[in-house]
């Protein structure tokens, strides 16, 4: 098996004390390898979302510890953390969060240049980016000129630019319509098989048969996991012509 | 599944004979539904009885060939042009299943609930894996593809999105469950089952 990227053991997350204190996570153990694409899925309020966020270092766990490529989160300041998620983590939300003002690959580019890279080779590094999701030909583009399942890409290239091996999606298709949503997670799936490590948060049950690995939470443990099967036998037939 | 219009459908582009009958039609269905090839013949007896197709001799190696007549033809237009009766929807043992785990004593119905999902999942797992493969083969989008690799695909879809009805199915009824386990115990009812009182199993059967 290839190399762990993000590792959660005996991760507790409890918000508030005593008596109003909510438990999102309990004892949840999770490893994520390089080149594996893994859906969370779960009710509302079963945690998905705090397992994501936790794994990105946007939070910290009460007790356990999350590993990103080997590092554990919990000994690091913030300022090292934010180095992480910079160099080590992509998110990808619902809602893009791409801002405005800027066209696409300057979008991408941000986070390279945030991290002291010069502005030229932040923009090369974008570009590459840019063309892994086929969209390197919208990249002087605002984003009040791009559709939906465009923005989705620009901001899968931003999670992706330089390297990062952790992309952390939460819904990310929830904006878009059917195909441009199948569309998107072919890009992912395809990031996935390139040796990223793609976490994906979703409540669509069609979307997560992209994964090859589905993990089901609820009230904050993880309560099942069901892997791809490759059994052949099923409908090989139609694959023949 | 009506074999007796799939056969006369396939009819109408010419004359076949058996074996190319059955090939075609699981060409185009992804051999989702394979047929026998004594299926086939009887139909085709009871076509040519009911005279929607007739034989139109031999082609030269021995193979019965068949074609449709007028009267199979109206049938065919007539079976395209009417929806599919889902009146009387087939037995599902899922929900049967699900029923009867909600009313019988000592059954974990949020366990059976999980455990079908996670087969579900697999399912669509295998299928989405398929549809990739397939649409990944001839490297075109299914816009573009041959009818025959489209229907393929379109089969697909659709086991997909039954599949994905059922999962959510499944995340209703756990969901409801959950909603009358809350109004239980704030109003004190005890339950036979987790999630239930009486009327509410009445609904379920």
């Amino acid at each position: 098996m290839s190399s762990q990227v993000l590792q959660l053991a005996g991760v507790n997350r409890t918000y508030g004390a005593g008596a109003t204190a909510v438990a999102a996570l309990r004892n949840v153990n999770l490893t994520i390898h390089a080149g594996e694409f893994v859906a969370v899925m779960g009710p509302s309020g079963s945690g998905k979302s705090s397992l994501l966020t936790l794994s990105g270092g946007l939070d910290k766990a009460t007790s356990g510890e999350v590993f990103v490529e080997g590092t554990p989160l919990s000994g690091l300041s913030i300022n090292e953390l934010a180095r992480l998620r910079r160099r080590a983590v992509g998110y990808v939300f619902q809602d893009f969060n791409l801002v405005p003002t800027l066209t696409a690959v300057e979008n991408v580019a941000l986070p390279r240049e945030l991290d002291g890279i010069p502005a030229r080779k932040a923009r090369r590094q974008a570009m590459d980016a840019l063309r892994l999701v086929d969209i390197e030909q919208l990249a002087d583009r605002f984003m009040d000129q791009m559709s939906g399942g465009q923005q989705q890409r620009v901001a899968i290239a931003r999670a992706i630019v330089g390297q990062r091996r952790l992309i952390l999606a939460d819904e990310p298709t929830g904006a878009l319509d059917s195909n441009t949503g199948d569309s998107i997670l072919e890009v992912l799936r395809g990031r996935a098989e390139a040796g990223a490590a793609v976490v994906l948060v979703t409540h669509e049950a069609r979307h997560a048969g992209w994964a090859d690995r589905v993990v089901f939470l609820r009230d904050g443990r993880i309560v099942d996991e069901a892997a791809a099967q490759h059994d052949p036998a099923v409908l090989l037939t139609g694959l023949a012509h | 599944m009506s074999i007796r219009h799939s056969l006369l459908a396939l009819l109408q582009e010419g004359p076949r004979y058996g074996y190319q009958l059955r090939g075609e039609f699981e060409e185009r269905t992804g051999a989702t539904w394979p047929l026998n090839i004594g299926q086939v013949y009887t139909t085709l007896d009871r076509l040519e009885r009911d005279a929607l197709v007739q034989k139109d001799g031999d082609d030269g190696e021995g193979h019965v060939v068949y074609s449709v007549t007028d009267t199979g033809r109206a049938e065919v237009a007539e079976w395209f042009a009417a929806p599919v009766a889902q009146t009387n929807p087939p037995r599902n043992e899922l929900a049967i299943k699900l029923a009867l785990a909600l009313t019988v004593e000592c059954v974990n119905v949020t366990a059976v609930i999980q455990t079908q999902r996670t087969a579900s999942i697999r399912q669509l797992q295998d299928y989405t894996r398929q549809r990739r493969a397939a649409v990944g083969t001839t490297g075109a989008n299914s816009f573009t593809r041959g009818s025959n690799d489209t229907a393929w695909l379109l089969v697909l879809d659709s086991l997909i999105f039954a599949t994905e009805a059922e999962i959510r199915w499944l995340d209703h009824c756990e969901g409801w469950m959950a909603q009358r386990a809350g109004v239980n115990q704030r109003a004190g009812v005890t339950s036979r089952k987790p999630g239930l009182i009486a009327s509410d199993a009445a609904v379920i059967k």
